[in-house]
C-alpha cells in the first residue's frame, strides 16, 4: 500500500534544495495515500460522519434531565373535601401523573415494585389539624431514594405544589400566605432551563474527543502491526512529513464530522448561537488536534489495534463523559480528582461551547480555556514526535 | 471429548489474551483505576457553589441570611460585589454560578411585616447544575423564614411537610452512581475481550486456521466466550467488593441474586461481543461496532439520566438493552435489598436477550465457515 507514496518521492535526493521541493511532494503523497486508504475501508468515515448523527438523535431528542409526569400515589387515611383539594393540586401539574391508592399499604406496595417513585399520605388527623390553627397539618411524603437526584426533584415539585394549594387557600379565605422572605430567581442564558441546550453542545465536546482519538488511535497502531511503518522508514520520506500525512486527513475528516455536528445542534435541535462561527472554527480545530494528538500517542505507544483501541476507550470517551463537567460538575469532585480533570481537554472545550452557544463570545472565559486546550495539543503531537524516534531505534 | 477441545480452546483464548503484558494490563487494570475515579466524579450532590453577595442592605437581618449560604457546605463565597454593573461581568466570566441580590429596603420590608424579595441571579449555562443550585437556595431561605416566623411569632402556615426516603434516607447520590460504575465497567471489559477477538484472529489470518481444526463452530462459540465470561465474573466480583467496602455503599440484597444476574447479563453482553466479532471483517470496523454499542447501552441504560424521562418510543427502545435490566438488579440488590422473585422480570429479558444472540452469533460463525 506504500507503493504509491514511494513513487511519488524521489528515490535518491542528494542536494537539499531538491529534498525541500520533494518534501511538499511527499507529503502529498502520503496524504492521498492516506486519503485513499480511509476511502477503501468505510468505517473511518462511518466514525467520523455516522456516529455524531446517530448520537445526537439519540441524546438530543432521546435523554433529558427535565422530568415530567413522576408516577405517585395519593393516600388519604381519611377522604374529605380538604384533603381533595390538596390532591387536586398534583392533578394539574404536568410533573406529576398521580394514582390515588386506597391504603397506605397499597401504596407501599407500588412503591416497592416501582410503580411509583413517590407517596403522598394525608394522615386521619389532617383535616382536623388544618382547621386548627393551634397545629400545623402533616403531609407525609414518601420518596424512593435510589436515584438520589431524582428523588431530590420530586421532593421539590412536590412541595411546589402543596405551596400552590396553601397559597391558594390563603388567598381563597382573604389574607396573604407571603412568606416573610421570597426568591425571585432569574436564570440567565437559559431561562427555561431546557437540558438539551445544554446537553447537546457538550455532547458535541465528548462526540469530537472520540472521533478524534480513534481515528488515529488505530491508525498507527495498524502500520506497527501489519510491518509497513518500517517499509516506509526506509524510504526517504521525513518523520514529520509522516506524521502530518498522518494528521492532515484525520483532520480534515473530523472537522466535517464538528460541521455536521453544530449544524445539527442549531437547525435540527434549536440550540441558540450567540457566539462568532470564526471563535467557534478555530476552537474546535484546536481541540481537535488535542484529540488527534491523543490518539496518535496511544497508537505510538500501544503498536498494536487491541491495546490502542482499549486504551482509546478507557482515556478518552469516558473520562470526557464523566470528567469534563458535561453531566457531573467538577467542583463538587474532590481536590485531587478536580486536578486529574486539568488534563482531560474536552472539559476546556465543553465551556467554550456552552458559551459560545448560549452566551456569546464571552473573551475572559475563551481564551484562557482556548490556551489550555494547545498546551494540550503541543504535549501530545511533541510526546508522539518524540516517541517515535526512540521507538525506531 | 467435545468438552476437552472447548477446554483447550477456552485455555488458548485465555493466552492470547494474557499473553501481551500491555494486553493483560489493560484488560485488569483500568476498571479498578475507573471505578475508583469515576465513583468519586459521578455525584450530583453540588458543593462549593461559587457564590457572588450583592448586600444593598448593611443590616443584621441580611447579615443572618447571607450568613446561612455561607455556612452552607454547598455554596462558596466567590465575590462580593458593590454595584449592580458587576453582576453581568461575574456570571458571564463564570467566577460566580449565582448572584444573591439582597435590596437595600431588606431588613425595613421585614420589620414592617411587608413580604420582601431577594434576587438570585443564576447561570444556566448548565441547565441541570442551575436548577439544583436554586434548590438549595430555596430551601436556606425557607428555613431562614421559618426561623423569622418562630422568632416573631408570626403565624406559620396551616399545613407542614414531612419528607422521608426509602433506600437511601440521606438521599446520597453516590449510592446511586456507583452499582452503575460497575455494571458499564463489566460491559466494557466483556465487550472488549469477546467482540475484538475473532477480528483480531480474521486480520491476522489465525482465524482460518482455527476453521481446518476439528473444532465445530458451537464448540468454537463456546471456547470464545469463555474467557469474556470468566473475566467479566472476576472483574464483577472484585468490583462489587470495592463499591462495598471502599464506597460504603449498602448491600441489603443477597449476592447469589446479584451473581445470577450478573452471568445472565454477561451471556447477553457475550452474545452481542460476538456478534460484531463475527460480522466485522477488520478489526477497525469491529472496535467502531463495540463503540456504537457501547455507547447507546450506557445513555440508554438509565445510569446518569432516567428511562423515565425519555421519549416513549426511545423508552421501548431500551427494552433490548442490557444495561437496562442490569442497572435495576445492581441497583435493587444494593440498595433496595430486591429479592430473586422481584427480580424475574428483569432475568427473563437478559436470558432472551443472551440466547438470541448467541445463536445469532453461533449461526454467523457457521455461515461464514461454509
Amino acid at each position: 500500500m506504500n507503493t504509491k507514496a514511494r513513487n511519488t518521492t524521489a528515490q535518491n535526493t542528494p542536494d537539499t534544495a531538491l529534498a525541500r521541493g520533494g518534501a511538499g511532494r511527499r507529503l502529498f503523497g502520503l496524504i492521498r495515500k492516506e486519503t485513499l486508504q480511509i476511502l477503501r475501508d468505510p468505517s473511518s468515515i462511518a466514525i467520523a460522519f455516522l456516529m455524531p448523527v446517530v448520537l445526537l438523535l439519540i441524546f438530543g431528542y432521546g435523554v433529558s434531565l427535565n422530568a415530567k409526569h413522576i408516577p405517585i400515589a395519593l393516600v388519604a387515611d381519611a377522604p374529605d373535601s380538604q384533603t381533595a383539594a390538596l390532591f387536586g393540586a398534583f392533578d394539574q401539574s404536568t410533573y406529576f401523573s398521580p394514582k390515588t391508592a386506597p391504603n397506605l399499604p397499597t401504596a407501599e406496595r407500588w412503591m416497592l415494585n416501582r410503580t411509583v417513585d413517590a407517596i403522598v399520605h394525608l394522615p386521619s388527623d389532617f383535616s382536623a389539624k388544618l382547621s386548627n390553627t393551634a397545629n400545623q397539618a402533616p403531609v407525609q411524603i414518601i420518596v424512593n431514594g435510589v436515584d438520589a437526584n431524582q428523588a431530590r426533584l420530586t421532593q421539590a415539585y412536590i412541595q411546589a405544589a402543596w405551596q400552590g394549594w396553601l397559597s391558594a387557600r390563603a388567598t381563597a379565605a382573604g389574607h396573604s400566605a407571603d412568606q416573610p422572605v421570597q426568591v425571585a430567581s432569574r436564570i440567565w442564558f437559559n431561562p427555561e432551563l431546557r437540558s438539551r441546550d445544554y446537553l447537546v453542545p457538550g455532547l458535541i465536546a465528548v462526540i469530537m474527543t472520540l472521533i478524534g482519538a480513534l481515528l488515529t488511535a488505530l491508525v498507527m497502531a495498524r502500520e506497527w502491526e501489519r510491518g509497513t511503518l518500517e517499509a516506509l522508514m526506509v524510504t526517504p520520506v521525513h518523520l514529520n512529513e509522516l506524521l502530518l500525512g498522518k494528521l492532515i486527513p484525520y483532520f480534515v475528516l473530523g472537522m466535517g464530522g464538528m460541521a455536521l455536528s453544530v449544524s445539527m445542534a442549531i437547525w435540527l435541535f434549536n440550540v441558540p448561537f450567540l457566539g462568532s462561527p470564526w471563535i467557534l472554527i478555530l476552537t474546535s480545530a484546536i481541540f481537535l488536534l488535542t484529540a488527534l494528538g491523543m490518539g496518535l500517542f496511544i497508537s505510538i505507544v500501544a503498536k498494536n489495534q487491541f491495546v490502542a483501541s482499549l486504551i482509546a476507550i478507557i482515556t478518552t470517551f469516558l473520562p470526557a463523559f464523566m470528567l469534563s463537567g458535561f453531566i457531573f460538575d467538577i467542583g463538587s469532585m474532590p481536590g485531587w480528582l478536580q486536578n486529574l480533570t486539568y488534563i482531560v481537554s474536552a472539559r476546556y472545550f465543553i465551556v467554550i461551547l456552552h458559551t459560545l452557544f448560549l452566551a456569546g463570545d464571552v473573551n475572559g472565559v475563551i481564551w484562557p480555556n482556548t490556551l489550555a486546550m494547545l498546551a494540550i495539543a503541543a504535549f501530545f503531537l511533541g510526546a508522539s514526535r518524540r516517541k517515535i524516534r526512540k521507538s525506531l531505534e | 471429548m467435545m468438552w476437552q477441545r472447548i477446554f483447550a480452546l477456552a485455555i488458548k483464548e485465555f493466552q492470547a489474551l494474557l499473553r501481551d503484558p500491555k494486553a493483560r494490563f489493560v484488560v485488569i487494570g483500568p476498571p479498578i483505576i475507573q471505578l475508583v475515579v469515576f465513583s468519586f466524579a459521578a455525584t450530583f450532590d453540588l458543593n462549593h457553589i461559587p457564590l457572588a453577595i450583592y448586600n444593598q442592605d448593611g443590616g443584621q437581618a441580611a447579615q443572618s441570611l447571607v450568613a446561612r449560604f455561607t455556612g452552607s457546605q454547598h455554596f462558596e463565597i466567590a465575590a462580593r460585589l458593590t454595584h449592580e454593573d458587576e453582576i453581568k461581568n461575574v456570571i458571564d466570566q463564570r467566577e460566580a454560578l449565582m448572584v444573591l441580590h439582597i435590596g437595600p429596603r431588606f431588613e425595613q420590608d421585614l420589620d414592617s411585616g411587608k413580604p420582601t424579595t431577594v434576587q438570585l441571579i443564576i447561570d444556566g449555562r448548565n441547565s441541570n447544575t442551575a436548577a439544583i443550585a436554586l434548590g438549595y437556595a430555596s430551601s436556606i431561605v425557607a428555613d431562614f423564614n421559618a426561623q423569622w416566623q418562630q422568632t416573631h411569632h408570626l403565624a406559620a402556615p396551616p399545613s407542614v411537610i414531612v419528607s422521608r426516603a426509602w433506600f437511601n434516607p440521606n438521599l446520597i447520590s453516590r449510592w446511586f452512581i456507583v452499582p452503575g460504575v460497575v455494571g458499564i465497567l463489566m460491559l466494557v471489559v466483556v465487550m472488549v475481550v469477546t467482540a475484538l477477538s475473532v477480528a483480531r484472529e480474521r486480520e491476522q489470518g489465525t482465524f482460518d486456521q482455527l476453521l481446518v481444526t476439528p473444532l465445530r463452530p458451537v464448540e468454537i462459540l463456546i471456547g470464545k466466550a469463555t474467557p469474556g465470561f470468566v473475566i467479566g465474573m472476576i472483574e464483577g466480583g472484585v468490583t462489587i467488593f470495592l463499591a462495598v467496602h471502599l464506597f460504603g455503599v449498602p448491600f441489603e440484597g443477597h449476592i447469589g441474586t446479584l451473581f445470577v444476574g450478573l452471568g445472565l447479563f454477561l451471556m447477553s453482553a457475550i452474545g452481542v461481543g460476538l456478534m460484531i466479532s463475527a460480522l466485522a471483517t477488520t478489526l477497525q470496523q469491529a472496535v467502531l461496532g463495540v463503540f456504537l454499542f457501547l455507547v447507546h447501552a450506557i445513555i440508554l441504560s438509565g445510569f446518569a439520566t432516567p428511562i423515565a424521562n425519555m421519549p416513549p418510543i426511545v423508552q421501548d427502545l431500551t427494552l433490548i438493552n442490557p444495561m437496562r435490566y442490569l442497572m435495576i438488579i445492581l441497583r435493587g440488590v444494593f440498595l433496595e435489598g430486591s429479592s430473586f422473585d422481584s427480580l424475574i422480570d428483569e432475568f427473563w429479558p437478559l436470558a432472551i436477550i443472551g440466547l438470541v444472540t448467541l445463536a445469532f452469533a453461533g449461526w454467523l460463525f457457521r455461515h461464514r465457515m461454509n
